[in-house]
């Protein structure tokens, strides 16, 4: 399956999904950072895989595909719901990719330079996070033509 | 002014990634992007400039574990959004208990 991109799908979103997003970004990371001061790194780090955005994303994934629905003149529907377990199960693939990202990070940021350590470590994220949806993607074709 | 620039590069940092999700398809490739290291690198890169390298790795450290359960807490979310017939925002956010329970498990059992 291609990977492509979909301009239209910005259409969807409205501004106050944009802030709210915004919003949300912020006070987790402003969080993250208290959480950090008041009882240390161990536990503020804890935080900085916290799924932020996630029930957000969701949400809206599931409300735009029940709107697709509603437009086409079907009032009720379970797609939306599939839509946000779909996303949801990406999660899960990129959130072990997250976990790699955190280890490159541990242990390289003390001995090298910061900026190319979180550039090679987020390039890995997304290199690791696309071979494990790939590897599971093949794995469903290639039970489905068994 | 710290917490000023935490709030702005968190939320650019982390709406650009959900904006990059958003456009990707299919939907479970752009589902990779709810997991992107979005407020590790807000945060990560601000530590750095202000506590040093070392102390930004021990939050990384740290991090791992947050990662594994942000894991359980999504398979949980795909449990009850699909197979359970909830709906996705309630369970989202609901569900957000599993990811504190792993989180703080794993924090007292091996970090602690």
């Amino acid at each position: 399956m291609r990977i492509r991109i979909n301009l239209a799908s910005l259409k969807q979103t409205q501004w106050h999904d944009y802030l709210t997003r915004f919003l949300l970004g912020g006070a987790i990371t402003v969080a993250t950072g208290l959480i950090a001061k008041h009882f240390g790194p161990v536990i503020g780090g804890l935080f900085l895989a916290f799924p932020a955005i996630f029930p957000a994303g969701a949400t809206l994934i599931d409300k735009h595909e029940r709107d697709k629905k509603r437009r086409a003149g079907i009032p009720r529907t379970i797609r939306g719901r599939l839509a946000a377990a779909l996303d949801a199960r990406g999660a899960a693939m990129g959130s072990i990719a997250l976990a790699a990202f955190g280890l490159f990070v541990w242990k390289l940021l003390p001995l090298h330079n910061a900026a190319v350590i979180l550039a090679a470590a987020l390039a890995g994220w997304l290199a690791l996070a696309t071979l494990i949806w790939r590897v599971r993607k093949l794995h469903v074709y290639s039970s489905v033509s068994r | 002014m710290e917490l000023v620039e935490r709030f702005l590069l968190g939320g650019l940092i982390i709406s650009a990634f959900a904006v990059v999700g958003d456009i990707l398809r299919p939907r479970g490739f752009a589902g990779l992007f709810g997991a992107a290291p979005s407020v590790a690198l807000a945060t990560l890169a601000l530590t750095v400039l202000t506590e040093g390298r070392q102390y930004a790795a021990l939050e990384a450290r740290s991090m791992i574990a947050g990662a594994i359960a942000f894991l359980a807490y999504a398979l949980v979310c795909v449990y009850f959004m699909a197979k359970g017939h909830f709906p996705s925002g309630p369970t989202a956010v609901a569900m957000l208990f599993v990811w504190g329970i792993f989180a703080f498990g794993l924090w007292s059992t091996l970090l602690r």
